[in-house]
């Protein structure tokens, strides 16, 4: 039977699409060459944050996806962990509290703490920190539970396609024809024409060291690293544990192509970085490190709706670091617009036809 | 030139002095107190003018031209060798995670240091490799109570150009002789439960068609190896193991493989390749000897691959309950039905613990059916952030 909806990628956001298309009805078919999660969505920390945006549509797009959660991602080990953002330096508490309450008036609940209530949070935390905010919103997953669950009932075919129309996509094993395609194929994206980059990032794990860490705690440079567009390395730290008791260290933002190979001068990087904020780590091995490719959007903000060059092939990318927290928001405009319901966020920042996106 | 040799095992030792005489200067960096890796464990004398042995010492990532080491430390190479060896590969069974199981490979290095392990013991799995560990246990004093094989003997006799080029392996039995009354082929130990331990006859495929009890402290699983590549997670390879040219030149320039990282083919292939890459790794021509021995040792080693190599029978031995990943306590049933291997570990958490899957991911991968993607670790040794924090600025 011919599919209505094609969705080429079957990561978090082509997960999330499919989800949100078969609930009004559409029968979706999924291709990917891997299969589900096996590029960007498996090489992040499973991050569903508010904290680390400024106030605008990607942060409306990110509240909206983060009340739809919850009753998606039960299996998904979802835990409303909440994140701690400190500063490490005088020069910089004015910036992060500023931030802050910006983010106040757009809906983001930020409470500022002291720094011994920051350290009643997080016991291991550095005590020389000078300022540091609450975010009871932030979550975390897996993000790989979290695609299949998505994914439930919906075909996953594992397949490589060489082009797409908006009635029609050719894979390696033939020709699909259908009545609308997505696009939802991450870093990759730009091979169907959007201008969509590749931005390198790195984990490191440590050894299970369970409750010592508790929430997501960054420092207030994350923020402006996220929002940089630069090519040179960047970094800043980011730290969690996982359920399991391992930490995750980030974060890293380095643009060179799809080169991945793991570079001495990130890890020295993201250790510092981590250890300025958590002492201790110090003497925590790391026992791995991955790395992946975020789709990155020159003008940082996602990709969602219909390609006015091409009737039928519809974009959602570009969600760069965040898109684990923008899925559902995501699936279901973009299944709003592509159905003709009304939109649960205002569409046009996102819409396809911006002179950064085009190429 | 500089020549950077990593592992201090019959191949690597033999890398370090040829590179050494063909005029390179020589690092050889070995995690060991003494040279001789898993074969001469600490027995080998190694000192060759031109060669610097760092001993203690782990090398953690290749970046470019340079060798990350612990320490933190760096050395820079014109040319590396990759002579790290490889790791015995444990095939799991009801009890395998319990009391009284060890590799084989950990059961003769601790009789290689003189360590008394049991009573009774058995030595299970598959390749020649169990004989010189049931001797050295027998030397030890411990009753053998069988040698099982889990392969059919009769497999060699389709190797018969491989056995004749390498004549002198069959004299290598005579060193073996007095475990050899206790060699059971189409045997493997299937389950063991305090030290009751099921002993089952196998099929070709290596599924049980009957069984017995035997007693026994201690159960010593051996089913053949796995390569220690993790310093080239890049480079290219056929199966497990890393593909090298005519002169061990892997597909990264100027980085060279010798020894079990290439395929398993006992000691004498090992030194021979490592003869090669060294005299290559230095910038001249491997000596034709060399070439010859590599060319006839190869020969052995595919038939030794073939022979004995594991059949999918083993899936069988196993419970729902049975445990898979013993780092993260995973089990049969907790397995899921993924396509890749990340996505595998990802939902299940099989190989995620502190062996990073060095001893469950290739099997994980076999029972679940998803592509074994050579588990490429991109740190090859657990390390303190700390010392990540202070490692060398890149000079570039």
């Amino acid at each position: 039977m011919q599919p209505d909806v094609v969705v080429m990628g079957a990561g978090i956001i082509g997960a999330a699409c499919a989800q949100a298309l078969r609930a009004r009805g559409l029968a979706v078919l999924v291709v990917d060459r891997h299969g589900p999660a096996s590029g960007t969505s498996a090489a992040g920390e499973g991050n569903v944050l508010v904290s680390d945006k400024e106030p605008g549509p990607e942060l409306g797009l990110a509240l909206a996806s983060r009340a739809l959660w919850p009753e998606l991602a039960d299996d998904a080990e979802w835990e409303e962990k909440g994140g701690l953002v400190v500063a490490t330096t005088p020069e910089a508490v004015v910036g992060l509290q500023a931030f802050a309450a910006a983010q106040r008036t757009a809906g983001v609940d930020a409470c500022e703490i002291s720094a011994a209530d920051a350290l009643a949070c997080e016991p291991h935390l550095n005590p020389g920190i000078t300022a540091a905010v609450h975010y009871l919103q932030d979550a975390q997953l897996n993000p790989v539970k979290a695609t299949r669950t998505l994914l439930r009932g919906i075909e996953v075919r594992r397949t490589e396609v060489s082009s797409a129309d908006g009635r029609s996509v050719t894979t390696s094993d033939g020709v699909i024809s259908c009545g609308a395609v997505v696009n939802a194929t991450g870093p990759w994206a730009r091979h169907f024409g959007v201008n969509v980059l590749p931005r390198r990032g790195v984990v490191l794990v440590t050894t299970p060291i369970p409750g010592r860490i508790r929430h997501k705690v960054y420092d207030a440079d994350y923020v402006g690293a996220v929002a940089s567009g630069d090519a040179d390395l960047q970094t800043s730290g980011v730290v969690e544990s996982t359920q399991a008791g391992t930490v995750l260290i980030g974060s890293s933002r380095q643009r060179k192509g799809f080169d991945d190979t793991i570079e001495s001068k990130v890890l020295k990087a993201l250790a510092r970085r981590a250890i300025a904020m958590f002492a201790m780590l110090a003497d925590v091995p790391v026992m791995r490190a991955y790395g992946g490719f975020r789709p990155y959007a020159p003008d940082h903000l996602p990709i969602i709706g219909e390609d006015p060059r091409t009737p039928g092939l519809w974009h959602a990318t570009g969600h760069e670091g965040a898109g684990v927290g923008l899925a559902p928001a995501t699936g279901r405009l973009l299944a709003q617009l592509l159905t003709g319901e009304d939109p649960l966020v205002d569409p046009r920042p996102f819409r396809v036809d911006r002179p950064e996106v085009m190429v | 030139m500089r020549v950077v040799v990593v592992g201090a095992g019959p191949a690597g030792m033999a890398a370090a002095r040829t590179a050494a005489d063909a005029g390179a200067e020589v690092t050889m960096v070995d995690s060991e107190p003494e040279a001789g890796g898993q074969y001469l464990r600490g027995r080998a004398r190694f000192g060759h003018a031109g060669v610097t042995h760092l001993k203690n010492t782990e090398a953690w990532l290749v970046e470019g031209d340079a060798l990350h080491l612990r320490g933190p430390g760096l050395l820079r190479f014109d040319a590396l060798v990759v002579a790290t060896g490889a790791y015995d590969r444990p095939l799991p069974f009801p009890g395998w995670d319990g009391p009284g199981v060890i590799t084989a490979g950990a059961a003769q290095a601790l009789a290689k240091q003189g360590v008394t392990l049991a009573e009774r013991v058995i030595v299970t799995g598959t390749g020649p490799f169990l004989l010189p560990v049931a001797t050295a246990l027998q030397d030890l004093g411990a009753t053998l109570v069988g040698v099982y094989e889990a392969s059919s003997p009769t497999r060699w006799l389709r190797e018969s150009r491989a056995v004749l080029a390498n004549r002198h392996k069959i004299g290598e039995l005579a060193g073996y002789r007095k475990v050899l009354p206790r060699l059971e082929t189409r045997t493997a130990v299937i389950a063991k439960h305090g030290d009751r331990v099921t002993v089952a006859k196998l099929d070709s495929r290596w599924r049980p068609v009957g069984h017995r009890t035997e007693h026994a402290d201690l159960v010593c699983v051996g089913y053949g190896f796995l390569p220690r590549t993790d310093l080239v997670p890049h480079a290219r390879r056929t199966g497990d193991f890393l593909d090298v040219d005519e002169r061990q030149r892997t597909s990264i320039g100027n980085v060279y493989a010798a020894g079990e990282v290439t395929g398993i083919g006992g000691a004498d292939l090992a030194e021979a390749e490592g003869v090669v890459a060294g005299a290559a790794a230095a910038g001249h021509e491997p000596p034709a000897k060399a070439v010859e021995a590599v060319r006839r040792g190869r020969l052995f080693a595919g038939a030794l691959a073939r022979a004995h190599e594991v059949q999918p029978g083993w899936r069988t031995w196993l419970n729902p309950d049975t445990t898979v990943c013993r780092c993260e306590k995973v089990r049969l049933e907790d397995l899921t039905d993924a396509t890749s291997m990340r996505e595998l570990k990802l939902t299940s958490r099989v190989a995620m613990g502190r062996c990073q899957g060095r001893i469950c991911a290739r099997n994980a991968a076999e029972l679940t059916g998803v592509p074994f993607d050579g588990q490429r670790r991109v740190i090859a040794v657990p390390i303190p952030l700390g010392e990540l924090a202070d490692l060398p600025e890149e000079q570039s």
